[in-house]
């Protein structure tokens, strides 16, 4: 993942509350069997009605979502942060997110960033006309106007995000831990692993009637 | 064995809550800036959210670390007509795309040996219905799946939520996830449920009350009264829809009709190992004087059989009320959206429920599709016939649910009262299967999510129990059940 330290541009100004992941991407999107090109299923039942912002040459482009409370809620699709990714928006301002959105967010370099509802407001305001700043390293929301929101980060998630870094790769390098958690396991829980009762399901389909 | 015991009168150790005892026996490590590696008991995978994880895997030359902690079934995709025909041969999918994922997971699990059941055989079904019926799922486990719904395990005990593709790639290829620790939430249900009262209104009761992000940042722990008096069906039902109060998880601590339910199924201990594995589920419910970070007590003498009018799960009414006004909400977003939703729903304020009319009632889905949801059903269907005019659909959540529902006669019943008897899927819950509902047309709906579009584009969905879809597609209306039951 390339690492992000800022996002710079002008912003969605939506504000809607409870936008679910089936809003951000239907259901019949995620019959694809990649990451690419779900930028075009984004917001397809908002984009089927007259004078919506994702069509207004105002905001086309746009690197920012402002959003209302539980941005993402629904399904633990990744598809929605992967057609957001797609459309170029690199980061969602909102007073508060669904919980694993937020998480598929951060793992495709989107930027989660929580404020106030008064700080939403007064962005969406300000998007109408300027531009809004995100630093990663200062964890502020600037714009031309001298206003200046400060959020909060994982600490984690933020080095992930500043530093591009794989996860997996940094577990795998924790192999002896877990190897050794594992052993312990082996031990305390031997019935996670034993299968006592079962010979293994390899069912290939030919018990049906 | 006295040092145990020195232990466990420890006075000054702190109380614990179920979550923080699965939490702790999971920790591998935590690092300095307070995120935990996590030990990942069970996965499941379905076709829809992996197959880009496997791809990740191959790229990348990573092998699945422990396969034999995976299990793997279609779910999503699957067309819910038969498949295979009269001499036993396997029809094709007729969706090209969803043909094409359908392999993709057979050729995946092949490839890095997981194990894998395939749409035909009589174990295949939801992903969170299979995994209770075979004893996949077992107290005191973490166990995650690529799909929100993955809350349903926490009717058992287990620490289980939903997590993204990236997510499932990390498990694959860790056994391990990289989290925060959640904070939690005491949900108690006292009371008695009322006559014609379900599992599913006393959780759409609560989302109704709490709302869709009521949960946020929280795992929930469901006590109380009303939810020890519930069977595993019922449960899994409560905690499914955890997710739809946006909770990380939910739980609900085992107890003897938790072992009760385990015990003999095809991949939960035996012998030794069960005595033993429950001797340590018996140590898990939270402590007396365990402290969560919120509570919220719930009556559930006072709900009535519910249900929703708009297009979030928070959207709640009994069924003897009416479509609410915009106005009467205090909050200037939700009075927007609650408009903007009445809209979608082609329903006007004021309007009582019982009066609105359904073309469309589907039974089934990771909620509602067991055996007993079927049972209720298939109790207000007897004798009856399903309304000119709507097309009624029930979908057995798995082989067996299907199995044993015919074996009790349930589906003819069904089929007499003018239902379809469907094979198991996740079917008309969310429009990725030709099961769906078309544009500006009224669903009563057994599943889990009244969004826009969730049931097909236009589609409008309303959340009910299986006993009240049965009694709307009798009706041909919303109906309140107990006018349908006898005491």
């Amino acid at each position: 993942m390339e690492p992000v330290t800022q996002v710079s541009g002008r912003a969605y100004p939506w504000g809607a509350k409870n936008i679910d992941t089936d809003v951000i991407i239907p259901a019949h999107w995620l019959k694809t069997i990649s990451r690419e090109g779900l930028g075009k299923g984004a917001f397809e039942t908002v984009r089927a009605q007259p004078g919506n912002i994702f069509d207004d040459p105002a905001y086309a482009g746009s690197p920012i979502l402002i959003a209302g409370d539980n941005f993402g809620c629904g399904s633990s699709r990744e598809h929605a942060a992967w057609a957001l990714v797609d459309m170029g928006i690199a980061a969602v301002i909102a007073p508060s997110f669904s919980d694993i959105f937020s998480g598929n967010a951060f793992k495709n370099g989107i930027i989660p960033v929580v404020l106030p509802q008064e700080a939403i407001d007064r962005l969406i305001e300000v998007t109408k006309t300027d531009i809004v700043t995100i630093e990663l390293e200062t964890m502020t929301v600037t714009t031309a106007f001298q206003d200046r929101f400060v959020f909060a980060l994982d600490a984690f998630r933020r080095q992930c995000l500043m530093e591009g870094l794989d996860e997996i790769g940094l577990t795998l390098a924790r192999d002896t831990a877990i190897s050794k958690f594992e052993g312990a396991m082996h031990a305390s829980r031997p019935w996670i692993e034993g299968r006592s009762g079962y010979a293994g399901i390899a069912i290939d389909g030919d018990r049906r009637t | 064995m006295a040092q145990f015991s020195v232990n466990r009168r420890d006075m000054s150790a702190r109380p614990l809550t179920l979550y923080e005892k699965i939490w702790n026996a999971h920790l591998v490590e935590r690092r300095d800036d307070g995120t935990c590696l996590i030990y990942i008991d069970r996965h499941l995978v379905h076709e829809v959210t992996s197959p880009q994880a496997f791809e990740g895997l191959r790229i990348a030359g990573r092998p699945v670390r422990r396969p034999e902690l995976t299990l793997a079934v279609p779910d999503h995709n699957l067309p819910t007509t038969p498949r295979v025909d009269a001499a036993g041969r396997v029809l094709p999918i007729a969706d090209a795309e969803s043909a094409q994922q359908l392999d993709a997971l057979r050729r995946n699990t092949a490839e890095f040996g997981i194990d894998y059941i395939d749409a035909t055989a009589v174990e295949q079904g939801i992903v969170h219905v299979i995994g209770p019926e075979l004893g996949f799922t077992l107290p005191g486990t973490t166990l995650v799946c690529g799909d929100s719904h993955t809350s349903a395990h926490g009717a058992l005990g287990a620490l289980a939520f939903g997590i993204g593709t990236s997510e499932v790639e990390h498990v694959l290829a860790t056994q391990t996830l990289l989290l925060g620790q959640a904070k939690t939430m005491e949900v108690r249900v006292d009371g008695t449920l009322g006559f014609g009262v379900s599992a599913k209104d006393v959780i759409l009761a609560i989302i109704g009350t709490i709302g869709a992000a009521g949960g946020s940042g929280h795992v929930i722990e469901f006590t109380g009264k009303v939810i020890r008096g519930l069977s595993i069906e019922g449960r899994l039902t409560i905690a499914n829809m955890s997710i739809e109060a946006g909770a990380r998880a939910g739980l609900i601590a085992p107890d003897e009709t938790t072992f009760a339910y385990l015990q003999g199924r095809p991949m939960a201990p035996m012998g030794a190992e069960w005595e033993r594995a429950v001797a340590w589920w018996r140590t898990l419910p939270s402590d007396a004087g365990a402290r969560y970070d919120k509570v919220f007590r719930i009556d559930a003498t006072a709900i009535a059989p519910s249900l929703t009018w708009g297009t979030s799960p928070e959207d709640v009414v009994p069924i003897t009320g009416v479509v609410p006004a915009p106005d009467s909400f205090a909050d200037p977003a939700k009075r927007a959206a609650a408009q903007k939703s009445l809209d979608y729903m082609g329903l006007t304020a004021g309007t009582a429920m019982r009066d609105v009319a359904v073309q469309h009632v589907f039974i089934g889905s990771c909620t509602n599709s067991r055996i007993e949801d079927l049972r209720a059903a298939a109790a207000v269907a007897d004798g009856r016939t399903v309304a000119k005019g709507v097309r009624a659909l029930v979908v057995p959540g798995s082989g067996q649910v299907k199995r044993q529902a015919e074996a009790e006669g349930l589906d003819r019943i069904f089929v007499a009262a003018g239902f379809e008897w469907r094979e198991p899927g996740c079917s008309m819950c969310l429009a990725m299967n030709p099961d769906k509902v078309p544009p500006g047309e009224r669903c009563a709906s057994t599943s889990n999510r009244n969004f826009v579009g969730r049931q097909g584009p236009g589609a409008r969905t309303h959340l009910l129990s299986p006993a009240m879809a049965a009694a709307a597609a009798v009706t041909g209306r919303l109906a309140d059940v107990r006018d349908l039951m006898t005491s």
